[in-house]
């Protein structure tokens, strides 16, 4: 029974009022990523949540228990995770996970008796065929990141890209993401080994093909190696933009040679919304670091429980409670924020640029809008 | 070497029932104390049991250290995929199918690793294993390294595998007819020549033997039932992914079963149940569980030099005769 | 295209050296106390670290290698005395799980104390910047002083083993233990020094690194088996051989990622190219070392029969 649930349970019994009767428990499980090397955005996800439990005290106006759960990073243990929050600790919801193959695990088991909500991962076949009625995705569909980027290069005229990512599934998504929005010629697409440490063979071409711009979806450490190596290449004249690749989990390090890089996201740091800057400030003062969008999904997902646990007042109704759910009625940190019939999120998305602010943390910070009221083209193939 | 079969077997198997009885008695114990929770955790441990145990012939009684052995894991669970898209969903054609995929590769790749020894046979074996990592992440149908979530579980003579009791005791069943079979294919003559060789393969070959073959079928076999391994993982969770083969669960293999103590089967099952349980222990108390697993690991090695079964005998809570039925460990 | 050709041979020799680096340390505490220590690349990684901290505290990345180095040393030495001495003559099975124990430990450590949150090393003045090749093409210099780093190590530990005493010492150690130890040498004494030898090039290769990699906790597991592919396919033991496998070994994974797929369009439609080249390229390195193994069974340069 008593897994991890010690800080947050621990820190909600000293913010919360003495239990009202018989009242109900309202069970959350946080199942992300928190050991192992790519922890760091499991973490920002877990802290973002937390925050927001801490903050409401009585997530839904109940007593509020909470789980944190780690996923390891492996498919089958987040399986029997997951399994585990639903079958014997009888959670209400989930929120999780930060990988695609996790994601791909625990939906099944998840979505059978409770609701998941996802901080991050939204790969396209939850959002098509493979929705499902229990599973909201509070962050984004996989493919719009990249097309935010084609879309600024398609505005600012820029005719030809070479673009490049990871060799595996999401890697293959995004820039095919990209391609279906890019109206210029791609030079040149490029697919790197997964954990790949040495860029220079890329870098080399890039120098010797000059494009216009270069498109990159280089998660984690594979991000910091090829942004500080992009710098030190001395290739900074042809603008990079990515996804997934400076945000606030890697500015720590890639610090001055992210530098003006341009990024695609949904939320930063820098967003003019009375909520995400009270977010941001609450967020730094607890943690002591800048939170980065996982932080901002995880944050939005307890408060999107918040909210519809509040309005149906009693947990054991699925029904109304994913009535409650759909209409999204919480104070997101995105400010203007719905749910497509599928349940992925209709929201703004904003080209973001490298800063160093003035406290010396490097972060984004939004430059434009791009696209605004947003939604994912897979909504047509599901049918729920 | 165990000259005296009689004496040095009955405690290890006596050892070996114990397990048996105590896991079957689970579910029931999970009903009472109203854990069901409990029977998808002793699940998962039987799994990694069936497979430390394939690996434990080829490693503890073959001496030949295959750090890609989670290769067969995940060609099991693929083959239950694949199953399923072909419409075979029966759980024991699912592990005929398994089974012929892995024996196919593990007598190429086998083949051509026998040429190595030492620490480059861990290597080679290594090498096709990630071969075949990178060839599942490349099968976009399969939803490339994002896996493919199954429909439902297999069927066992047409009736479905619903239900985590009914599961649980075909895990059990087959942990324990691979047991039961690996026992008795450890004393027959073909056991004892493989255990030879591991001694000193020179003077099996002087005495007219060829190793290689008995190594070489010692290998497809062991790939074969860590196969089934991978089919009911992939019953057990629902789903299959590269992850299942990764070269990190390779590694967790190994660690199982030197955990337990190599070259006695019971050593490799009672490794696999404790190290897949302390995991899900520690992570009860903390983020940072890895850290005392390694810990644990390292104090094992330092102070226990046969693993489990070492600890058991030095606390003596078992006769002499639990320990290795060979003097060496296995050095490769 | 010849000479980016060129230029993608140089890169992936490049490649190798860093890898060299790694792998140096790795080899001679396999080859010469034959114990498989899966810690070396915690090592690595605790060298990047410790450079991160000390070159945050002085501001300075001469400061920061300066007492990264022997802090390393330091590190090893302990875990020497602490863990490693009880290992060297235990199987290679109980070193095996051992190790596997401490990076389990050292990698969690290194989360507890740090985060896990990549770090930042900065680039010392002295070295950055880029000289420019052929045309648009420019080489960053520090690159180049990772070279010289890398190709300055390989002279050093070849001249050290091969013609020094103590090389001598050691590889009479590797070949008969008990018969230098009757000699009168202290073998526990020589061995603790080849450990922490070895622990500090790693530490070494990591701090030197540690401006153009991420600094993570994944940068020790995603550079131990790459290592272990090196040193395999050089033969334990030989630092020549760990030398000019590294140089193979990141030679072929820069020139077949990049020119794998052209070369492959000559074959067959670019569809089919694209998507076989993309399954191959990652496995290229692991079908060089079972190519190499098959045809030379203990490595180019491995001594026959040995371990």
């Amino acid at each position: 029974m008593n897994r991890t649930k010690l800080g947050a349970a621990l820190m909600l019994s000293v913010a919360m009022a003495p239990a009202m009767g018989a009242a109900e428990t309202l069970k959350i499980g946080i199942l992300t990523t928190t050991s192992g090397p790519p922890a760091v955005l499991g973490e920002h996800a877990r802290d973002g949540a937390l925050l927001a439990a801490e903050q409401l005290g009585m997530v839904g106006g109940m007593e509020t228990e909470i789980l944190v759960v780690d996923a390891e990073g492996k498919p089958d243990v987040a399986a029997q995770k997951a399994r585990e929050l639903v079958e014997r600790d009888e959670v209400d919801f989930v929120i999780g996970p930060i990988f695609s193959n996790v994601m791909g695990a625990i939906a099944g088991p998840v979505t059978e008796s409770a609701f998941l909500l996802s901080p991050n991962a939204g790969p396209s076949v939850f959002a098509g065929e493979g929705c499902d009625p229990n599973l909201f995705v509070v962050a984004y569909q996989n493919d719009q990141m990249p097309t935010v980027i084609a879309k600024h290069m398609n505005d600012e005229g820029i005719g030809d890209a070479f673009i490049l990512a990871p060799n595996y599934q999401a890697g293959k998504d995004s820039l095919n993401g990209f391609k279906s929005v890019f109206e210029g010629t791609v030079t040149s697409e490029l697919y790197v080994q997964l954990g790949q440490l040495d860029y220079q063979a890329e870098l080399a071409q890039i120098a010797a093909m000059q494009p216009s711009a270069v498109y990159a979806f280089l998660p984690g450490g594979m991000g910091v190696n090829f942004v500080k190596q992009y710098d030190q290449a001395g290739l900074k004249s042809i603008p990079l933009m990515t996804a997934f690749t400076v945000d606030e989990t890697t500015l720590p390090a890639e610090q001055d040679a992210a530098l003006g890089m341009l990024s695609g996201t949904n939320w930063s740091p820098s967003l003019e919304v009375p909520e995400s800057q009270a977010f941001v400030e609450a967020f730094e003062a607890k943690y002591d670091y800048v939170p980065a969008l996982y932080a901002a999904g995880g944050y939005d997902a307890m408060m999107l429980i918040d909210s519809a646990v509040k309005k149906v007042g009693r947990l054991d109704d699925m029904d109304a409670l994913r009535a409650a759910l759909e209409e999204a009625d919480f104070p997101s940190v995105r400010g203007k924020f719905s749910f497509s019939p599928n349940h992925f999120p209709i929201q703004n998305f904003y080209l973001a640029e490298a800063v160093q602010r003035e406290d010396g943390k490097y972060a984004t910070q939004i430059v434009e809008t791009v696209w605004e009221d947003y939604a994912d083209t897979y909504v047509d193939q599901c049918k729920m | 070497m165990s000259t005296s079969a009689t004496r040095t077997l009955a405690p290890r198997l006596s050892a070996a029932l114990a397990i048996f009885v105590v896991m079957a008695a689970v579910p029931p114990l999970a009903l009472a104390v109203d854990d069901p929770f409990l029977m998808v955790i002793a699940s998962r441990m039987l799994v990694f049991a069936i497979a430390a145990l394939s690996l434990d012939l080829i490693l503890g009684y073959g001496a030949m250290v295959s750090f890609g052995h989670a290769a067969y894991l995940g060609i099991g669970a693929y083959a239950v995929a694949l199953g399923a898209r072909w419409g075979v969903t029966d759980l024991l054609a699912q592990i005929l199918l398994g089974m012929g995929m892995s024996a196919a590769f593990a007598t190429v790749t086998g083949a051509i690793s026998l040429r190595t020894r030492g620490v480059y046979f861990i290597m080679i074996t290594l090498a096709f294993a990630q071969m075949a990592y990178f060839f599942f992440v490349a099968q976009s149908s399969l939803g490339g390294d994002d896996g493919v979530a199954l429909q439902a579980r297999s069927t066992l003579l047409g009736l479905p595998l619903e239900g985590d009791q009914t599961l649980y005791y075909t895990i059990l069943g087959a942990l324990v007819a691979i047991y039961a079979g690996l026992y008795r294919l450890t004393l027959s003559r073909f056991g004892r020549v493989l255990k030879g060789t591991r001694e000193n393969a020179l003077r099996m070959q002087a005495i007219g033997y060829r190793p290689f073959r008995y190594q070489l079928v010692a290998y497809v076999i062991a790939a074969c039932l860590c196969s089934v391994a991978g089919v009911l993982l992939a019953n057990l969770t629902e789903y299959v992914s590269p992850a299942y083969m990764s070269w990190h669960r390779s590694g967790e293999l190994i660690v199982m079963l030197v955990f337990g103590g190599i070259g006695t089967l019971t050593g490799a099952v009672a490794g696999a149940l404790v190290a897949v349980g302390l995991e899900e222990l520690l992570a009860v108390f903390s983020e940072h569980w890895r850290l005392g697993f390694g810990l644990i690991l390292v104090l094992v090695v330092l102070f226990s030099p046969d693993g489990l079964t070492g600890l058991m005998q030095r606390l003596g809570l078992r006769a002499p005769g639990l320990r290795n039925d060979g003097e060496g460990r296995g050095d490769d | 295209m010849f000479n980016l050709f060129l230029l993608q041979l140089l890169n992936g020799a490049q490649f190798g050296i860093l890898l060299f680096l790694v792998a140096a340390g790795l080899t001679l505490v396999f080859g010469i106390m034959d114990f498989i220590n899966l810690a070396h690349g915690v090592l690595y990684m605790v060298g990047a670290y410790l450079m991160a901290t000390f070159a945050g505290m002085t501001g300075s990345y001469w400061f920061g290698l300066l007492l990264a180095l022997p802090a390393t040393l330091v590190f090893g030495l302990v875990l020497e005395f602490l863990v490693f001495r009880r290992l060297y003559d235990r199987s290679h099975l109980d070193q095996v799980l051992a190790t596997f124990g401490l990076i389990l430990m050292l990698s969690e450590g290194v989360k507890i104390l740090w985060g896990s949150a990549p770090l930042n090393v900065d680039m010392p003045a002295l070295l950055s910047g880029s000289v420019p090749l052929a045309g648009p093409l420019q080489y960053p210099v520090y690159r180049i002083a990772v070279i010289a780093a890398g190709l300055a190590s390989a002279v050093g530990l070849w001249a050290l083993i091969n013609h020094t005493r103590a090389g001598m010492l050691l590889r009479a150690g590797a070949s008969n233990r008990p018969m230098v130890a009757a000699l009168g040498v202290d073998i526990s004494r020589l061995f603790m020094l080849v450990f922490a030898g070895g622990a500090m090039l790693a530490g070494f290769a990591g701090a030197i690194v540690a401006p153009i990699l991420s600094v993570d906790p994944g940068m020790g597991e995603s550079i131990l088996i790459l290592t272990f592919v090196v040193i395999v396919i050089g033969g334990v033991g030989s630092i020549r051989g760990a030398f000019l496998a590294a140089i193979l070994v990141g030679v072929v994974d820069t020139v077949g990622r990049t020119f794998g797929p052209i070369w492959l369009r000559m074959v067959m439609d670019p569809a089919a190219a694209s998507q076989t080249g993309r399954m191959v390229a990652p496995m290229l390195v692991y079908l060089l070392m079972a190519a190499v193994l098959f045809w030379s069974p203990t490595g180019l340069f491995g001594r026959k029969g040995a371990k």
